[in-house]
């Protein structure tokens, strides 16, 4: 089968965005990430620039290759070019709230900037147990993609609201912290996610980790806004 | 004390950070992409620790044991010893940060992992890299708020900074920007294994490329061990890559089988009924090779996880049961699993004695790009707690060293030819070559053939240069092995021979060579350190 592939490319962050269409014959295998690969050998041996893009563990476990795909953030190691595909045609673009460096690679430090502004970490130790270690559990599985960022009405980089992505490594220490550390956490809490998050819960149905992100907002709403334990 | 420059941000390298951190030194922490993006969060079924916690008498002194022969006796003794010895207390570590590991009534659960036979993998479900990941990944950042851990996301390492035989530093380069800097001091290597060698056989990330090992053994620096090539038993074909199925399926009372004249053939524990199917991993790949190939089997080896109970599947491999349904459409808790061996982890790499050291004075390494505490065959569990108590007994080298190198950084402007990578079709051509010497079975017939086949391949860069001497090392140190050992299986010399209990020793002074170096004895206090030199 023969899919054309519609890649939004920028040599540099400075340079005019360009569509570029490349046939891809593909048995149905095949990923949007190894498609890029593909390519990228093609170009190679023609002489020609590659495409830039992150990638690493091909197995939605890492979250370096989130993009928009058809319009849509997703991991391009989950999205099968069978499935993604309409009239034969798929379009992949660079995410759209996170500055370009350049093709398909954008700058997401602000992810971790974030984290920081929040103190996502332990200052004592502390072990989960019981209901804690199944938030934990989940809160770890957080991949920093910023899928969620990308279709977030109220996140918008730089500004008071961290969004999910921040949120949800900082759900892990909810229950966890004590005394003046769990005060601290609880009212970065407030005044980056709580105050800011319009519950719409697009990141949500966007995670491609599928994060039970609802479950985690309600529990820390309910122990830091409510103080029900 | 000067600044320490960690190249690779996966665990061996935040461990390292943290425990420079702690003592109050501080690191760059260089990694090509963030830490959540390194290979350990891959790492699934668990981590070893004789904690000791099922009532089974566990002891480091039988972890010590298990380790070593599951090695096939190719480890160093007093660098596994301190292993061993410090698993319990690098889990109870973990444990203070908050690891959310599956636990009993009263403490850490542990479950049965390969080669072993109590129980001694501490857990959380089958993801347990990412979940550790996530903890240290946040203890960095304490630091990092401090200054003491300088994170340089999205560089590359292109070289090392050397003068004869001792390391000055290295050169990075901003992968973003296209600057180069030369950052001076000493340089610990957490980079990981060499899947990129093999792209698409192995199943680890596109991002460990092998070429910081490609480019240090060209500077000078020993490699270990290059032809032990851990094939897992467990693996599956999806889009680029083989995609694990943890060995926690087996330890959790998964079986392997085979058809047979019609019926269904256990092989593992027909054939090895002390461990059956958590046998070492060297063995259970060679056998599934081996029972293909016989006559009335059929050509496909499954592993049947029908029998575990549902509160195994919701409590213990949720995540596992998600993943073979989504990539093959098969519910394993209905259907067995289709599996092949697949490549896992790379025992060789960069040459370190037991505090981590290479041959190179102020360079050290640890983690998989390390020919260190696994010898010929790693055993499950083992490789998170070596990247872990390696990064940390790296930093403890660095700490007591009483002079290290000077830590500027200056920008480079020249030109640097490493920058430019190998070729996509040329790696795709090297690695057809290694893999027609290097598969579960070898004999010097194919090695050869594949030898002369490499030196007829043409490199257009430094990075292709690099790469063909470091997979010539690779099939010669298989070559000079003329026996059978762990991951490493010589149809012509299918017997171990006791005269090579000993490390293939790689070294490139204008040619490659492969001599055999004596492994250490065990001392009686394994815990000592040695001497304060870096």
């Amino acid at each position: 089968m023969q899919i054309q592939l519609e890649i939004l490319r920028r040599e540099r962050a400075d340079s005019a965005p360009v569509w570029e269409q490349f046939l891809f014959e593909t048995d149905g295998s095949d990923t949007v990430m190894t498609a890029l690969i593909a390519l990228n050998q093609s170009l190679a041996a023609a002489g020609k620039r590659c495409i830039r893009y992150e990638c690493s563990c091909l197995q939605k476990k890492c979250g370096a290759c989130a993009m928009v795909i058809q319009g849509k953030p997703c991991l391009a190691c989950d999205a099968k070019l069978t499935e993604v595909q309409k009239k034969g045609v798929i379009r992949v673009e660079p995410l759209r709230k996170f500055p370009v460096i350049s093709d398909l690679i954008v700058d997401r430090s602000i992810l971790f900037e974030n984290l920081k502004t929040l103190q996502v970490w332990l200052v004592s130790e502390c072990i989960a147990k019981g209901k804690g270690a199944e938030l934990a559990y989940e809160a770890s599985r957080c991949l920093q993609c910023g899928c969620c960022l990308e279709v977030c009405p109220n996140f918008c980089p730089g500004e008071r609201f961290c969004g999910m992505a921040a949120f949800v490594p900082t759900a892990r220490l909810m229950s966890e912290l004590s005394g003046a550390e769990r005060k601290r956490l609880y009212q970065a809490y407030r005044e980056h996610i709580y105050e800011g998050c319009g519950k719409s819960l697009a990141c949500r149905n966007i995670c491609p980790a599928g994060l039970q992100i609802d479950k985690l907002l309600v529990h820390s709403n309910a122990v830091s806004i409510w103080k029900r334990t | 004390m000067q600044t320490v420059n960690i190249i690779g941000a996966g665990l061996a390298g935040l461990s390292a950070a943290i425990t420079l951190a702690e003592s109050g030194v501080s690191s760059r922490l260089i990694s090509l992409q963030p830490s959540e993006r390194a290979q350990s969060v891959l790492a699934e079924g668990g981590i070893n620790g004789a904690l000791n916690t099922m009532g089974e008498d566990d002891s480091p002194e039988q972890h010590y044991a298990d380790t070593m022969r599951g090695g096939v006796w190719l480890a160093d003794p007093n660098a596994v010893a301190n292993l061993t010895a410090h698993a319990p207390e690098i889990l109870r570590w973990l444990e203070g940060l908050g690891v959310p590991f599956n636990r009993t009534e009263t403490d850490i659960s542990l479950r049965n992992f390969g080669g072993q036979k109590l129980k001694r993998t501490a857990y959380a479900q089958s993801s347990t890299g990412k979940i550790i990941m996530h903890a240290l990944i946040d203890e960095a950042r304490k630091y990092e708020q401090t200054g003491l851990i300088h994170r340089f996301p999205h560089h590359e390492f292109l070289c090392l900074l050397t003068d004869q035989d001792v390391c000055e530093g290295v050169r990075v380069q901003d992968v973003y920007s296209g600057r180069m800097y030369d950052l001076h001091g000493a340089v610990l290597l957490c980079t990981g294994g060499m899947n990129g060698i093999l792209p698409g056989r192995t199943t680890g990330t596109t991002q460990n490329t092998g070429d910081v090992t490609a480019t240090i053994f060209l500077q000078g620096v020993s490699l270990g061990n290059l032809e032990m090539l851990q094939y897992h038993p467990t693996t599956v074909g999806i889009a680029g890559k083989r995609c694990l199925v943890t060995e926690a399926a087996r330890g959790e009372g998964g079986r392997l089988f085979i058809e047979r004249g019609g019926k269904r053939w256990y092989f593992m524990e027909e054939l090895y009924p002390e461990l059956g199917n958590l046998s070492p991993r060297d063995v259970v790949a060679r056998t599934m090779y081996f029972v293909r190939r016989q006559a009335e089997t059929g050509n496909q080896v499954y592993l049947d996880l029908t029998v575990l109970s549902d509160s195994v599947w919701k409590k213990k491999l949720s995540d596992l049961r998600q993943e073979l349904m989504h990539y093959l459409s098969i519910d394993p808790k209905k259907e067995p699993v289709p599996v092949q061996e697949g490549i896992h982890y790379f025992m060789g790499g960069i040459l370190t004695d037991e505090n981590h050291r290479t041959n190179l004075r102020h360079l050290l390494a640890a983690g998989e790009c390390t020919c260190q505490y696994h010898g010929a065959n790693r055993l499950g569990g083992n490789s998170m707690l070596g990247a872990l108590y390696g990064g940390r007994r790296a930093a403890e080298t660095l700490l007591q060293a009483r002079e290290l190198p000077g830590s500027d950084l200056i920008p480079f402007t020249g030109t640097e030819s490493l920058a430019k990578p190998a070729s996509p079709e040329w790696i795709r051509e090297v690695s057809e070559i290694l893999l027609s010497g290097l598969g579960i079975v070898r004999n010097a017939e194919q090695l050869v053939d594949a030898i002369e086949r490499l030196a007829a391949v043409p490199a257009s860069n430094l990075r292709e240069e690099n790469r063909l001497h470091l997979a010539e090392a690779m099939l010669r140190s298989a070559l000079e092995r003329r026996e059978s050992r762990g991951a490493h299986y010589r149809e012509d010399f299918p017997e171990l021979r006791e005269d090579l209990q000993k490390i293939t020793v790689a070294q490139y002074d204008g040619a490659i060579s492969v001599k055999f170096c004596e492994l250490p004895e065990r001392r009686n206090h394994a815990n000592t350190t040695g001497n304060s030199q870096t």
